[in-house]
């Protein structure tokens, strides 16, 4: 009785970590332009990864097995990823448009997003680190 | 005690990386564990020269429950607006949230949070390092959410991080 609760209980957590991730990837054809899209994998897909692991983790204690720890190596080292992946591939976006429109403090209207503010609208020297000079950032803040 | 160790946090984790990788306890994996833990911040201390001044206590790991909390509810408010929003009804917008954190630990990891919770993913920081560049997927109301991110992570990081 005990065990078959278990197994119920795995088979829910690897069929709703299965579905976000689905999910994540569906969001990731369908929403519109690159910054939309980009919310999709970083979001659902770790639930949809968190699911199966937590499953991973009951399935093999619950089997006899030993129990396994390396679920959580992986949920940090997730944590860690998804956020870096993300911005890199955010900043990709900021040089191309930069690239394209030629960045002025009033870029052209986004189809997205409107227009990318800059850090504070009455500042020459302040801008994002992707387009700013190296030399004007502080070194004691990088 | 200060040369050998420069930086007992990362020696700590490590170490407790090390053995989680290993996935059964033995002393020999424990010596290599520790002699690596010793190793790499001696050999990297020129990278980090200051330590981070950071609170593990009671605050941190309220945080990081909060965050996974927030991390579920973000998973599903996202799959709802996948499956059911049409892609004209989304309002995007470009978020500009000035830093009250100064320390580059302190903002990663507010920069981490925001991409992993709810809608919001960070994009840049500002050459003075006092604004984060925020895309949001959907919001009806940018002050607000701008005062809540603010409200909710940075307030209790500042408490973290000194």
């Amino acid at each position: 009785m005990m065990e078959q609760a278990l197994d119920i209980l795995i088979a829910a957590l690897i069929v709703l970590g299965g579905s976000f991730a689905l999910i994540g990837s569906w969001g990731l054809a369908r929403l519109p332009g690159l910054m939309a899209r980009l919310h999709g994998p970083t979001k659902a897909t770790t639930l949809g990864v968190g699911g199966c692991l937590i499953a991973s983790m009951l399935y093999f204690p619950a089997k006899g097995m030993d129990f396994s720890v390396h679920e959580l190596l992986v949920t940090l080292f997730l944590f860690i990823t998804a956020p870096i992946s993300a911005n890199m591939v955010a900043k990709a976006y900021l040089h191309e448009r930069k690239v394209a429109e030629g960045r002025k403090c009033d870029p052209a209207a986004d189809a997205v997003a409107g227009r990318m503010p800059l850090p504070e609208a009455s500042s020459a020297t302040c801008d994002w680190a992707t387009f700013g000079a190296p030399e004007a950032s502080k070194p004691d803040t990088l | 005690m200060n040369r050998l160790l420069p930086h007992p946090g990362l020696t700590a984790l490590l170490v407790i990386i090390w053995m989680l990788a290993l996935n059964a306890f033995s002393f020999g994996g424990f010596v290599v564990a520790l002699v690596l833990g010793i190793a790499v911040p001696l050999f990297t201390a020129p990278f980090w020269p200051d330590r981070p001044k950071m609170r593990f206590g009671l605050p941190l790991a309220k945080y990081v429950l909060l965050v996974t909390w927030d991390i579920v509810i973000a998973n599903f408010q996202i799959a709802w607006i996948i499956l059911f929003r049409k892609s004209r009804d989304l309002r995007p917008a470009w978020l500009v949230i000035p830093l009250d954190l100064t320390s580059t630990e302190a903002i990663t990891m507010l920069a981490g949070t925001i991409s992993l919770t709810p809608g919001t993913v960070s994009s840049d920081i500002s050459t003075d390092g006092e604004y984060l560049l925020v895309h949001a997927l959907d919001t009806a109301d940018p002050e607000g959410e701008i005062a809540r991110i603010k409200q909710r992570y940075e307030r209790r990081l500042m408490e973290i991080f000194p």
